[in-house]
């Protein structure tokens, strides 16, 4: 009864990150204790959270690389702000690190709304202005472990019916994106807009507009992670997170979210980041080579693309077939 | 107005030929050109500086170097030396090719011209003094961890990319010399990439494969501080000491916390004060810069050139608990 429910999507990437987990165990039979599934879960939250904001993007036939960029800039003007005002409470600081990443995906959204320019040439112009940004504002200092409060690297920390705080967001952040994606009208104009942009126009909905807001979205949620990240790791400089916006598309990818729009869920995201997150931490203590870890992150990748284009593939043929049959 | 600053320009001219031979008479000026003004690094050094000054006596330091870290600012700064007769100048250079012209100007002229911190190409200079060497600072990040391990013990080697020359370089210098520790075990090389996340993943994935694990050593900044938060997260203070290479002001908080008892970079203070030694020396002509020679550089010691004019000071400087502080606010 609840198989049903269950895509097969989904139930084969949920299977995939099983037995990559049982391989593992293998290897090292401490990695699938609870307490170190949980230290993975927690590890792989950032990722979750990006991973649902590219979603969004990527399903309005967009894409969205300047997340890790908003949230090192993020980190940096919440860490600045630590420092020169170790007294503000963390909710404030969280809501400053949502609105400024989400003023940063309103100028992506805007440049893609507006001006009709191509999203990825906008947010790798964007990516490379933030950036620039931080080194503006930091002059290349690093801001230390020394100089943020205990308040403010401990929140992300602090433990809460078993879990880290961090972990607890993550999972807040997958229920309000699942009731959104699919309870809402926000939600249902985002597939649209993905699925038949044409066809989305002529039930009312404004195609840049729900871009717009999709980039919004996945800027505040950059935001918010930039705040996390500099707090887990206790340190923020020009440099952090170089590299994690193709992590995240990845992420979406092998989640089964096509990259031509319109097709994907919540829960492919997720599992598409929880499956990059256990083989990120696997590959440490299953001890292979650096090499060959970069060369197994990526087949993981290419076969989880290659899979999704097959098993996308042969939906629209049978619709095309049965037509020229009939005539 | 342009006859007034003419007028100025004149006056100042004058006033440093009058004043350089009246000076020069009595002291020996020895120009300190850092990269910029303004960085604590440079400050730290030129204090340095100040105190060989002080033990040798007779000599002036003159503490200089452009706003921002180009080789343009640098070479007016060299120009006005030149002006000034300096006696020796010693340079941080930010740019390798683009000083020697203006510092080959100072050398015809008899100045003293050594580079130190950051080099010149050998032909605008006398001789380079490079704050460690390779085996140095091989040696010095194993017997950082040993120092800790009176009973010997595993420990692992969290490095940057798998292909970063220096990293590598001094892992193999390290590897080189830890048969001298008794006790000691490297059990692991891993790859952090410089990146926090990756290496803070990497630490965790060592404290996992290795349960009896005693120390970390990552030569790199971004590894040390990523390695530091993974041992505090996992409770692991006062087990596994996290220690290597990096900069006081970013393990300030670490060396507090416990996770790290102590790592190792160079000491800018010592730095500046065997620069000002160097040029002093070679400037009174009691030493001089030739292949296989030796300087002698005061309480640092000698410093000895290798065949291509550059020596090495000493090994990096341990920082800990107890000099920490006053360190972090310098660089």
């Amino acid at each position: 009864m609840v198989l049903r429910h269950i895509p097969i999507r989904e139930g084969i990437l949920g299977a995939a990150i099983l037995v990559l987990l049982g391989l593992v165990s293998i290897r090292y039979s401490g990695f699938i204790a609870p307490a170190n599934l949980a230290n993975v879960f927690n590890d792989t939250a950032p990722l979750i959270i990006l991973a649902l904001g590219q979603m969004v993007v990527i399903l309005t036939r967009c894409i969205d690389l300047s997340v890790a960029a908003n949230l090192a800039l993020t980190g940096m003007v919440v860490a600045m702000l630590n420092v020169a005002m170790p007294g503000l409470p963390i909710p404030v600081i969280l809501a400053i690190a949502i609105l400024l990443g989400a003023m940063m995906g309103a100028i992506n959204g805007l440049l893609v709304w507006k001006l009709a320019i191509p999203p990825i040439v906008v947010t790798l112009g964007t990516m490379t202005v933030f950036r620039g940004i931080i080194f503006l504002i930091s002059e290349g200092k690093w801001i230390n472990a020394h100089e943020m409060s205990t308040a403010f690297t401990g929140f992300s920390r602090t433990a809460f019916l078993g879990l880290p705080v961090l972990s607890w967001i993550a999972i807040a952040t997958v229920i309000v994106f699942g009731v959104m994606m699919s309870r809402t009208a926000l939600g249902r104009s985002v597939f649209a807009v993905g699925g038949n942009p044409h066809a989305a126009v002529y039930t009312g909905i404004d195609v840049g507009k729900t871009q717009f807001l999709a980039f919004v979205l996945s800027g505040a949620l950059a935001g918010l992670t930039g705040y996390l990240w500099v707090a887990r790791y206790a340190v923020a400089y020009v440099d952090i997170a170089r590299g994690f916006e193709l992590e995240v598309v990845a992420a979406c990818v092998i989640g089964g979210i096509s990259i031509a729009g319109g097709i994907g869920s919540v829960g492919g995201a997720v599992l598409g980041a929880l499956f990059l997150g256990v083989v990120k931490n696997a590959l440490p203590v299953v001890n292979i080579s650096p090499f060959w870890q970069l060369a197994i992150s990526g087949s993981a990748i290419l076969i989880a693309v290659a899979f999704n284009a097959r098993a996308g593939r042969s939906k629209g043929r049978i619709i095309l077939k049965s037509a020229e049959g009939s005539v | 107005m342009s006859v007034f600053k003419k007028a100025m320009a004149s006056a100042a001219i004058a006033a440093t030929m009058f004043a350089a031979p009246a000076m020069a008479e009595d002291n020996m000026r020895i120009a300190l050109v850092v990269k910029a003004l303004g960085i604590g690094f440079f400050e730290a050094a030129a204090k340095g500086a100040e105190e060989a000054a002080t033990e040798l006596g007779g000599v002036e330091i003159i503490y200089t170097g452009p706003t921002d870290t180009t080789a343009e600012g640098q070479i007016e700064v060299i120009n006005a030396l030149i002006a000034q007769n300096v006696d020796a100048i010693a340079i941080s250079a930010n740019d390798t090719d683009a000083l020697v012209p203006a510092l080959k100007k100072a050398m015809s002229r008899g100045i003293t011209v050594i580079s130190w911190d950051s080099g010149v190409a050998a032909e605008g200079r006398q001789m380079h003094l490079n704050p460690s060497s390779n085996p140095l600072i091989g040696n010095m990040i194993i017997k950082l961890a040993a120092d800790h391990l009176p009973d010997g013990g595993e420990v692992a080697v969290l490095s940057a990319t798998a292909t970063a020359t220096n990293q590598n370089i001094w892992i193999d210098e390290m590897n080189k010399v830890t048969g001298e520790y008794s006790g000691i075990n490297v059990v692991a090389t891993v790859y952090g990439d410089d990146l926090a996340d990756k290496s803070y993943r990497e630490a965790q994935g060592l404290m996992a494969s290795y349960p009896d694990l005693k120390a970390i050593i990552a030569p790199t900044t971004v590894g040390i501080v990523a390695a530091a938060q993974a041992v505090t997260d996992a409770g692991k203070i006062g087990e596994i000491n996290v220690t290597g290479l990096a900069l006081p002001s970013e393990m300030a908080g670490h060396i507090d916390s416990g996770a790290s008892k102590s790592f190792a970079i160079w000491n800018p203070i010592d730095l500046g004060y065997a620069a000002t030694m160097i040029a002093y020396n070679l400037a009174k002509g009691t030493a001089t810069a030739e292949a296989g020679k030796s300087i002698p550089m005061g309480r640092m010691g000698e410093v000895a050139l290798d065949g291509n004019s550059e020596g090495a000071m000493a090994d990096p400087f341990i920082y800990d608990a107890s000099n920490i502080d006053a360190f972090k606010s310098i660089f």
